[in-house]
């Protein structure tokens, strides 16, 4: 038998357990590590030839005039076929294995973030608030309850799902606390503004508050907000956020489209991290808008998306990035990344000079976990690497 | 008594959203489905049998133990046996193929249940 050295998702059992992290039998980790292993499998062994298709014997009958076309055309091909096929069964196979852990659990689940929210100022939920339909109408990434429903009064087990299970989906790419993104976040803000001293930061979309983490625990004398619909991802959040001891984040339920509750200028930083794609066309210019009025004089604005769909991206590329907007439930997605963004965060308020622009790969503890940035295995539109989109405002 | 946090009803719910299949035909996506679960479950074991090997290890029981490991003709018709009737169970569906070649005129019970109807 021969060693080579090992290139693979890190074991399930290096995730890291906060506190609020549901416990996993032995199976349970297994069906993790199975899972990541077949994601990974389908990215650089399934996938690659999904390329090799479309060229051999799909673009050769084609005159594609959109990535539709390629779509469309690709759906005709039976590795394609089966890789979409593939892809969609795990993701769904996902779903239950995460669901099984926590709803199995879930009244211990439940119990233990009641006992650590309730009555903690630092939750503002809102049982009148309105889901917004972008949200209500279809469960993102077949995630059953999205992350707003309630199977009981109080419940967090959607949310533990989210937490416990994404390392599924990227192999690990996003790191121990699936904070990649977070830390990525500060790593360029650090890089780029040394001398930023937030007061308070707003992350907008930002759930059970995985990627706000890092920024609040890298700004710790800043007041940090995570805004989302859900209660459910909020409850987790704030007892997520205590068990790892982080106190300074809030968790307010309500729609980033009208944040009325907060007066002009009143952040420093507004953050929101692959959130933009699950909203639509109409809500985008209102978070935008609200994202402007909220920053003070000399703030700045960081969206982070995977990339937009560039004239100079292939048809291929795009058509495969679109996956996930067609087949994985993530409907805004397609349309999202091929709007000008620059253009609507400049509808938004902001001059053509304030808009900033940048790249960040997942930061992880690479120890343990995989680094995105150095992985050649490309699966679109889920690689733990993204764009950044921002806007500054000129001081006073 | 109706158990609102039941994983057996509610881990494999359907997400909101109509599901796309992509094979030409669904059931044989349906197929593929139930044959990835039950190559996860087999994973899921395999996991399991290496952290027993590896237990093991640790209590004197090495791994080249294991693999040198010769059953007596006792233990090896067991596990023979115990191999025939996995794939019997496995292979029903051929061996009820097999059985039908000799019997082309079959009824069905459909067939049947028409014939006793009759006055």
């Amino acid at each position: 038998m021969t060693h080579t050295a090992y290139d693979g998702p890190p074991d399930y059992r290096l995730v890291g357990e906060h506190g609020m992290f549901p416990q996993t039998s032995h199976d349970e980790k297994a069906r993790f590590n199975f899972l990541a292993h077949l994601n990974r499998h389908l990215a650089s062994r399934v996938l690659p030839g999904v390329k090799q298709a479309y060229d051999a014997r799909v673009a050769p009958k084609i005159t594609p005039r959109t990535r539709h076309d390629v779509r469309k055309a690709l759906l005709e091909d039976p590795l394609f076929q089966h890789w979409s096929a593939q892809r969609r069964n795990t993701m769904e196979l996902r779903q239950q294995a995460g669901r099984w852990v926590t709803i199995r659990q879930g009244e211990a689940l439940n119990a233990k973030a009641k006992v650590l929210t309730d009555g903690d100022p630092r939750l503002s939920l809102d049982p009148d608030l309105v889901i917004p339909n972008y949200l209500a109408k279809i469960d993102h990434h077949c995630m059953p309850g999205s992350y707003h429903d309630e199977l009981v009064p109080g419940d967090v087990t959607g949310a533990a799902n989210y937490d416990c299970g994404i390392f599924v989906t990227t192999g690990g790419g996003l790191g121990r606390f699936n904070d990649g993104g977070g830390h990525a976040v500060v790593r360029w803000m650090k890089m780029n503004r040394p001398d930023f001293a937030p007061k308070r930061i707003l992350d907008i979309g930002g759930g059970l508050g995985q990627n706000v983490i890092p920024i609040a625990q890298a700004y710790p004398d800043a007041e940090v907000v995570c805004v989302d619909t859900g209660a459910p991802v909020l409850r987790y959040g704030l007892a997520r956020a205590k068990e790892m001891g982080v106190d300074n984040v809030r968790f307010v339920q309500a729609n980033a489209e009208n944040l009325s509750m907060f007066p002009d200028g009143h952040f420093d930083w507004v953050q929101s991290t692959m959130f933009l794609h699950e909203t639509s066309v109409k809500a985008m210019p209102r978070i935008m808008a609200e994202s402007h009025r909220l920053l003070a004089p000399g703030g700045i604005v960081i969206h982070v998306e995977q990339p937009q769909y560039a004239d100079d991206m292939p048809l291929f590329d795009q058509a495969m990035r679109d996956w996930d907007a067609f087949y994985n439930n993530e409907p805004f997605w397609t349309k999202m990344h091929e709007l000008d963004l620059d253009h609507w965060m400049m509808e938004a308020g902001f001059a053509k000079d304030e808009l900033l622009h940048g790249g960040v790969a997942a930061v992880v503890d690479a120890e343990l976990f995989p680094e995105h940035a150095n992985d050649d295995v490309e699966d679109f539109g889920r690689k733990a690497a993204w764009h950044i989109v921002g806007g500054e405002k000129r001081a006073a | 008594m109706n158990q609102p946090l039941d994983p057996l009803s509610l881990a494999g719910a359907k997400p909101k959203g109509k599901r796309p299949f992509f094979l030409k035909d669904p059931d044989v996506e349906r197929v593929m489905a139930i044959t990835m679960a039950v190559a996860q479950e087999l994973a899921v074991m395999r996991e399991r049998l290496d952290t027993v090997e590896r237990l093991l290890e640790t209590k004197g029981i090495s791994r080249e133990e294991i693999e040198a490991f010769q059953p007596t003709p006792e233990q090896a018709d067991d596990r023979g046996r115990w191999m025939q009737e996995y794939l019997a169970r496995i292979m029903r569906i051929y061996q009820q193929d097999i059985e039908a070649l000799s019997r082309p005129d079959e009824p069905s019970s459909e067939d049947v249940g028409n014939e006793l109807a009759r006055g």
